[in-house]
């Protein structure tokens, strides 16, 4: 049996489809690990032992088990307890702590690189620790972190592949439904490389344009 | 207040370990009165400027300003809360701008106003358009630190401090840190608030400047005042070794480089 793409145009819509949800799926995890991300790393920097023990728990946890793993728990395991979660939503949930553990050391790491000029000069016109920390430190650290963590989602756009065994219709899963009736892997797992290729250089070129963006403000 | 002195240093000393750094300083200074500390490194020439809001509180003595003690011992929360509203009143500038990258000229001068003393967007722009007027940079208002000079900096760095309206001015070797050529501009920014009375305590090696512009000079060296008056006695007729010393080191150095 040869190889034979123009069976693929008839499931283009079926992969764009799949693409939307991807991309869906990869800003609202790259969201939610951002923005937890930064508590996170804040915790583990300012926070009292009461928090910051739990989030260094949360974090080892997170850290050390596999991703495929966490996924099933939060989908699978959670209904035992009660909470039943859309597909969609526990994708987002499990990729964004995920990567939100990742992205709170790159945040801390930066954190701790702020010039302590920075600190006095905020802290001399009379701003609290807080304050200072909210509006004058994060900021910088988060410009600072944009390339590592620019990083980071592009893993997590890969990563999103993996929320295909919780039945999210993402790239991946709707390649295989192609699959599943055409029976031709080669050609679906190839144009799903292609669209993941895309979006990943949509994500690139996003990228770099916040970069510039900041560029001036750093 | 009559009786009250306007900024009062009493029994100042510091140490880290078995460092000595500020060693019973005492200092009183009036209202409007402009003071140049000077001193080799390490003399604790900052460290005593610092001790004045608390970047580097003292071990013991205390500090007051206006009949409040800056480093009154109280409970964590309570001192955070009294040295944030102190500082408020004593504004500072750094040797190295420590202005805020990521915000523009305008955000460095606003965000303080608008944090602590509730200002609205439109107040806190005019008074950022006031104080730049006031330093001589209107046109850079919307540009990022980035885009300026030391100069530009520094002078920017001051109007910042000035938006808050503070009773006293502290510079840290505000113009160590510039090119030659730009150091007259922040002069002439310090020399105009001297005119307009402003309090200062300023810590310098430009001697030539603080001759001119400051009404008392200390010689600090090994934490301690070694000697005080007005400049003219200070550069003319230093009443110490030390003093004279530093002075005739400082001079030599000032006319190797020139």
């Amino acid at each position: 049996m040869g190889l034979d793409f123009t069976v693929v145009p008839d499931y283009f819509g079926v992969l764009m489809l799949g693409g939307a949800w991807t991309i869906a799926i990869t800003i609202g995890a790259g969201l939610l690990s951002f923005f937890i991300g930064i508590l996170f790393a804040v915790i583990a920097l300012y926070g009292h032992w009461s928090v910051r023990l739990p989030v260094r728990l949360f974090a080892w946890l997170f850290m050390g088990t596999p991703l495929l793993l966490q996924l099933f728990l939060i989908y699978f395991g959670l209904i035992q307890i009660g909470i039943d979660l859309p597909a969609f939503v526990a994708g987002v949930i499990g990729l964004g702590l995920h990567f939100a553990v990742y992205n709170s050391e790159l945040i801390q790491a930066s954190i701790l690189a702020v010039d302590k000029g920075q600190y006095e000069g905020a802290r001399t016109l009379g701003l609290s620790r807080g304050q200072t920390l909210r509006r004058v430190v994060i900021p910088q650290a988060v410009r600072a972190v944009v390339p590592p963590m620019g990083n980071n989602m592009i893993a997590l756009l890969k990563d999103s592949a993996l929320v295909s065994v919780i039945g999210v219709m993402e790239i991946t899963l709707a390649a295989q439904q192609a699959i599943s009736r055409t029976y031709r892997p080669f050609e679906f797992y190839l144009a799903a490389a292609a669209c993941y290729y895309v979006v990943n250089l949509a994500l690139e070129a996003g990228l770099r344009r916040l970069e510039r963006r900041i560029a001036a403000s750093r | 207040m009559p009786d009250v002195p306007f900024i009062e240093i009493r029994h100042a000393a510091k140490s880290f370990g078995a460092l000595e750094v500020l060693k019973d300083i005492n200092l009183t200074v009036d209202r409007g009165q402009i003071v140049a500390i000077i001193g080799p490194s390490g003399s604790g020439k900052s460290t005593l400027l610092r001790a004045i809001n608390e970047l580097d509180p003292l071990t013991s003595g205390e500090v007051w300003l206006e009949g409040v003690q800056i480093n009154k011992k109280l409970p964590h929360r309570q001192y955070e809360k009294h040295v944030n509203q102190v500082r408020q009143d004593i504004g500072m500038v750094f040797q190295h701008f420590n202005l805020f990258p990521h915000l523009t000229v305008r955000g460095n001068i606003t965000l303080a106003p608008k944090m602590l003393k509730g200002l609205t967007t439109e107040e806190a722009d005019r008074l950022a358009e006031e104080q730049l007027a006031k330093v001589g940079l209107s046109e850079k208002i919307d540009e990022f630190p980035s885009r300026l000079s030391g100069g530009q900096k520094q002078r920017v760095a001051i109007a910042r401090a000035l938006a808050m309206k503070p009773k006293v001015m502290l510079f840290d070797e505000a113009t160590s840190a510039l090119d030659p050529e730009l150091v007259e501009e922040v002069n002439l920014v310090m020399k105009q608030l001297a005119e307009e009375h402003m309090t200062m305590i300023i810590v310098t090696h430009e001697m030539d400047f603080a001759a001119s512009v400051c009404d008392r000079v200390l010689f600090m060296d090994q934490g301690v005042v070694v000697e005080e008056g007005p400049p003219g006695v200070i550069f003319q007729t230093p009443a110490h070794e030390r003093t004279r010393n530093f002075l005739r080191k400082h001079l030599a150095r000032a006319a190797g480089q020139a």
